[in-house]
This record gives C-alpha cells, sequence and structure tokens, in this order.
C-alpha cells in the first residue's frame, strides 16, 4: 500500500496551451510560475500569512495571559507547561483531524491546532523573559514609587523583550512550517499548491511551492529581527560601545 | 473566506465512537501500519543520529564553528515536511527511501544542535580540571563531556522522535505507509478510520516520547538526574 497517489502515473496537466516544458514535466518551468503566479501562487501566499498571523497573534496572547498568572504563582506554571508540551506532541496531522467533528473543516479547525502549537514556545519564553528580569532592579522601581503595571510596562516588558522576540521567532517560523499541514482540512495556504502538484507529480509546482514556504519563514525571521532591533535600541548601544 | 461556514456545522462526537470501534474492529489492519510507521521513524531518527550526533559532539568540543549548528537549528525550523517531501519526490521515485531521506532531512537539525549547546556550554573550568587531571581528550569526551551534556543532548532526541513520527504520518502521501495512510484515505476507510488512525498516532507519539524519556533517566549519571532541561532550540535561545 503506497497510498492514493502512487496509484496513478504522472499526469501533467494540458490545458490545452500548455509550453513543452510543461507538458515534458521539466526540472522548473518559468512560464508556468510567470501564467500561475496570479491565479494560483499569490493567493496561497497571502492565505498562509493570514493563517499564520491570526494564529501567532491568538498565541501571544494566550501565552502572555498565561506567563503573566505563572509569574507570581508557582501552581500555574507547571500544569500548563505540562498541558501545552502535551499539545505540542499531538501530531500535527492527527490534531487537525481530530478537531474536524468539533469544528469542522473550517479555518476555525486550523487556527485552534496551529495557536495550541505556538503556546509552548511562547509560554516559556515569554516566562524565562520574565525571570531574568533581576529582582534588585524590580525593587528599585517600586521604591520609585512604581505601581505593578507600570513596573511591568517601563521595566519589566523591556528587559524581558529579547527573550520575548526569540519566541516569537521561534513561533512564528514554526507556524508556517505548520500551516502548510492546514491543505488537509481547507484549500487554503502553500500546502495546497503542493497537494495539487503531488496529484500529478508536477515538478514546477511542488519546487516553486517548497522555495515559497522556505522563503516565507526566512523573510519573517528577518522581519522580526528587525523588528526587536527597533524596540530594544539600548541593547545595540551596548554592542557598539 | 467562503471555506468558513463555521455556524452551519454542528459537532458530530458520534465519530469519536465510531472511531474506537474502527480500531477494535481492524486491529490487523492497523497493527501493521503502526509497525510500519515505528519502523520508518525509528530508521530515520536512527540515521539522524548517525549523523547529527558526531558533528554536534565534535562541533561543541571544539567550541568553534557555533554559526553551524545556529543556522542549521534555524533552516531546520523553517523547513515544512511537505516542502521537504515535495522537493524530494522531484529527485525520486515516491516510496520508503524518498520519505526516509526527508525524515532524516528534519530529524538532524535538533539533535545537531542541542548536542552542540550542550557540550560547548559546559563550564570551561571542567574541561581545563579534567585536563588538569591528565585526562586525554577522549577521556574527557567520554566522562566529563558527554554525561554533562546528555540533559541536553536527550532534550534534542526528544524533539526529533516527536518530530519525525508527526512527520512520518505526513509523509503517508509520499507511499511512506504508516498510519497516516489510513488518515489520507479517507475514500477507503471512512471518517470514523481517519478518527480512529488519528487517535492511534497521538498514542504512538506520547509512547515513543515517553520511551526516550525513559532511556534518558537510565542513561543520565545519577546526580544529573531530576534536573529538567528544556529543547536548547525551543527555548530563549535567540538562536
Amino acid at each position: 500500500m503506497t497510498g492514493i497517489l502512487a496509484a496513478s502515473g504522472p499526469v501533467i496537466p494540458d490545458f490545452g496551451e500548455a509550453s513543452s516544458c510543461v507538458q515534458d514535466n521539466r526540472l522548473f518551468c518559468p512560464d508556468w510560475v510567470r501564467d500561475n503566479w496570479g491565479p494560483v501562487l499569490q493567493p496561497a501566499l497571502l492565505q498562509h500569512v493570514k493563517l499564520v498571523v491570526i494564529a501567532v497573534a491568538i498565541g501571544f496572547v494566550l501565552a502572555f495571559a498565561a506567563a503573566l498568572v505563572a509569574r507570581r504563582s508557582t501552581w500555574f506554571e507547571r500544569p500548563f507547561d505540562l498541558f501545552s508540551a502535551l499539545v505540542y506532541t499531538i501530531p500535527s496531522l492527527a490534531l487537525f483531524q481530530l478537531l474536524v467533528p468539533i469544528t469542522g473543516l473550517t479555518v476555525t479547525t486550523v487556527e485552534v491546532a496551529l495557536v495550541s502549537y505556538t503556546l509552548l514556545i511562547l509560554f516559556r519564553n515569554i516566562l524565562t523573559g520574565f525571570r531574568s528580569v533581576p529582582a534588585d532592579v524590580l525593587e528599585a522601581a517600586r521604591g520609585m514609587g512604581m505601581g505593578s503595571f507600570q513596573v511591568l510596562r517601563r521595566v519589566e516588558l523591556p528587559l524581558a523583550l529579547p527573550a520575548i522576540m526569540a519566541g516569537v521567532r521561534v513561533a512564528t517560523v514554526s507556524t508556517i512550517a505548520l500551516a502548510t499541514v492546514a491543505a488537509f482540512v481547507i484549500p487554503e495556504g502553500l500546502g495546497r499548491p503542493i497537494f495539487l502538484a503531488l496529484r500529478q507529480f508536477f515538478n514546477t509546482e511542488l519546487i516553486v511551492t517548497a522555495i515559497l514556504a522556505v522563503a516565507l519563514a526566512l523573510v519573517a525571521d528577518g522581519l522580526l529581527v528587525l523588528a526587536q532591533r527597533a524596540l530594544t535600541p539600548w541593547t545595540r548601544i551596548k554592542a557598539g560601545s | 473566506m467562503d471555506a468558513d461556514q463555521g455556524g452551519l456545522v454542528i459537532a458530530d462526537l458520534s465519530v469519536f465512537g465510531d472511531a474506537l470501534r474502527f480500531i477494535q474492529e481492524n486491529p490487523g489492519l492497523l497493527w501493521d501500519k503502526t509497525v510500519e510507521q515505528i519502523q520508518l521513524s525509528a530508521a530515520a531518527v536512527g540515521v539522524g543520529l548517525l549523523i547529527a550526533l558526531p558533528i554536534g559532539i565534535g562541533l561543541g568540543h571544539l567550541r568553534r564553528y557555533s554559526f553551524v549548528a545556529i543556522s542549521v537549528a534555524n533552516i531546520g525550523r523553517a523547513l515544512p515536511t511537505l516542502a521537504v517531501i515535495a522537493v524530494g519526490i522531484v529527485f525520486l521515485p515516491v516510496g520508503f527511501t524518498v520519505v526516509l531521506i526527508a525524515l532524516v532531512v528534519l530529524a538532524v537539525p535538533p539533535i545537531l544542535t542541542n548536542a552542540y549547546v550542550g557540550v560547548s556550554e559546559i563550564d570551561a573550568e571542567t574541561i581545563e580540571a579534567a585536563r588538569g587531571m591528565g585526562m586525554t581528550e577522549r577521556q574527557i569526551l567520554q566522562r566529563v563531556e558527554l554525561p554533562l551534556a546528555s540533559p541536553l543532548l536527550f532534550a534534542g532526541i526528544r524533539t526529533a522522535v516527536v518530530f519525525v513520527v508527526a512527520s512520518a504520518t505526513i509523509a503517508a502521501i509520499a507511499g511512506g505507509g504508516g498510519l497516516g495512510d489510513v488518515i489520507v484515505n479517507q475514500a477507503s476507510y471512512g471518517i470514523e478510520g481517519v478518527i480512529g488512525a488519528s487517535i492511534l498516532v497521538c498514542a504512538l507519539a506520547f509512547a515513543c516520547d515517553g520511551v526516550v524519556a525513559i532511556v534518558q533517566r537510565l542513561v543520565t549519571p545519577k546526580p544529573l538526574r531530576g534536573r529538567h532541561v528544556d529543547d536548547a532550540t525551543l527555548v530563549s535561545e535567540p538562536l
């Protein structure tokens, strides 16, 4: 048994006007990419970005709230950490399928799964960030008359930011990778073209989509590094002097 | 977004009952698929260990070329399983080999990076003391570095195992076999088969994670036991 796809031989898409490159299914056909960027690749890329942004944003809010609670009360840290580690262990394809009877073949199913996978990384990193703030710094801030919200906003958050951003980077990049699996459930994201191309063993589409997925992850990571630098100018000054 | 018809879908939880019945009624099929997936995953992790451990430990011992370990972790995280399989299929025929190669590619980064971080972050004075006692480089590696690095090393192996078992499920679309075969083949096995196999895949992932944890406990020197170490590639390392 090799699955449904292996049973059929290569069937190359022929829309009547396919170039000889596409018809021969050569390794890479630039003309196909040019013709299908608008109708196929760009929409898939944008859907992918949307899936990831929503998942990381929701995951961040949940993990941040959980870390705020766990920062003070250790009884909360262990159970939440165990829970998110347990979810993290579930294979993505299985989690997507197990959610289908509950939330259907919908974007909700995909987002619930993607959000679940971000929790472990974000929670641990945000908490590590908060814990890295030295106790005497907190005491000094309180001694200056800051309230607990002020301490959080003006002292703890800036100091925890590098660890938090490291977590956001890891979560974003791994969610970009995971979101390709969403195509098993809904016809969206970069997994979709890979799926269609797998059905026909169409080389160009397989290669282009794989490159797009990896490139998206690297670009997102790069943008987050730039954002982190912009948000923490003092770390650069220290490094420069 | 027209795919979202959330309001109309009513949760039908009876599927989970049907799924359990499917598991009961098809023990032979599911057992074979489970064994297939274990074999495939074990082979991938095995090859991954053979490649990643010597490189990671070696570079960690030298405390150089950290950019190699760091880039491997970064690139590894950015590689979607589906994309690795897609590119593999372009160059190799569908089947066990292409899936094995894809899984090895996915298994190497967490093992290599954690081995590197585990060995290279051992206190330099500890190593110096060992050298001062007259230990050879080989002895330092065997008696000092490996035991001290083993918690992080195993954290990497656990990540790799969980990742490979999950990816092996997806790899069914490229003829890898395993429980994923049932999950991606709703036409033959029905929704109860898909859900049933998903449940088993979860159980398999937890079991594999547990087995590595037990092995880790058995090989960790007593004084180091009980320390919980998280995967270095996941936690606040601005890698």
